[in-house]
């Protein structure tokens, strides 16, 4: 079995999300399994039209550093969101939303991005994911 | 075989490293993929991939800043 990564997404923050679809998509280009857990604020994310919609964690300014952040950048030519977690699941990246968050968010299942969740789960789940893992991170 | 040819010139971390996996996981054993780009940091990391893969780096070559990586599957 490939060596494997597993990423909790508790962050719904832009910035963070970046890191941990770039670091899952490294993993994955780099020959390793990935698993990235979705809970929390992390979870909006995964909301339809919610993936890009996150806040930075700093500086935002009520959405105005975002904004310059945002054309920065775009002119660094750095990928889209959406085409880093399409490429995560076309590199076989699996993709876990937590069902507790859900619940405490009233959050229904057809609210989310289906085509994205490979799995419903608890922390049960991210034990079985993270104990067969040699990186496992907290976003 | 064939031979595929990909152009990431231009683009950032980590597109270049992420469309080598792409075509090396749709090629078939024996065929040889050609990358052309210009992120510095994926000259070093696309041969690290390729070695993690136990694929076989044909050649790496660079020339003002743009690099040309093979590898075959």
């Amino acid at each position: 079995m490939a060596d494997k990564t597993t990423i909790i997404v508790h962050s719904g923050d832009m910035d963070k999300v970046y890191s941990a679809l770039i670091i899952g998509n490294g993993a994955l280009s780099m020959g390793m399994e990935a698993s990235l857990y979705f809970t929390f604020w992390g979870l909006e994310r995964l909301k339809k039209d919610g993936l890009e919609k996150g806040p930075l964690s700093k500086m935002n300014m009520g959405g105005l550093g975002k904004k310059m952040i945002e054309s920065r950048m775009e002119k660094a030519n750095v990928a889209s969101l959406e085409r880093l977690i399409q490429d995560y699941k076309e590199l076989g990246g699996k993709i876990i939303a937590c069902e507790m968050t859900m619940e405490i968010m009233g959050v229904e299942k057809d609210e989310m991005r289906q085509d994205l969740i490979d799995e419903y789960g608890a922390v049960g789940t991210y034990i079985q994911e993270a104990r067969d893992s040699k990186i496992t991170l907290f976003i | 075989m064939s031979e595929q040819k990909i152009d990431v010139t231009g683009e950032t971390c980590p597109v270049p490293l992420v469309e080598a996996r792409k075509a090396l996981k749709k090629a078939s054993p024996g065929d040889v993929i050609e990358i052309t780009g210009s992120h510095p940091a994926s000259k070093k990391e696309i041969p690290m991939a390729v070695e993690a893969l136990g694929l076989e780096l044909v050649d790496v070559k660079e020339k003002d800043g743009v690099w040309t990586i093979t590898i075959r599957k």
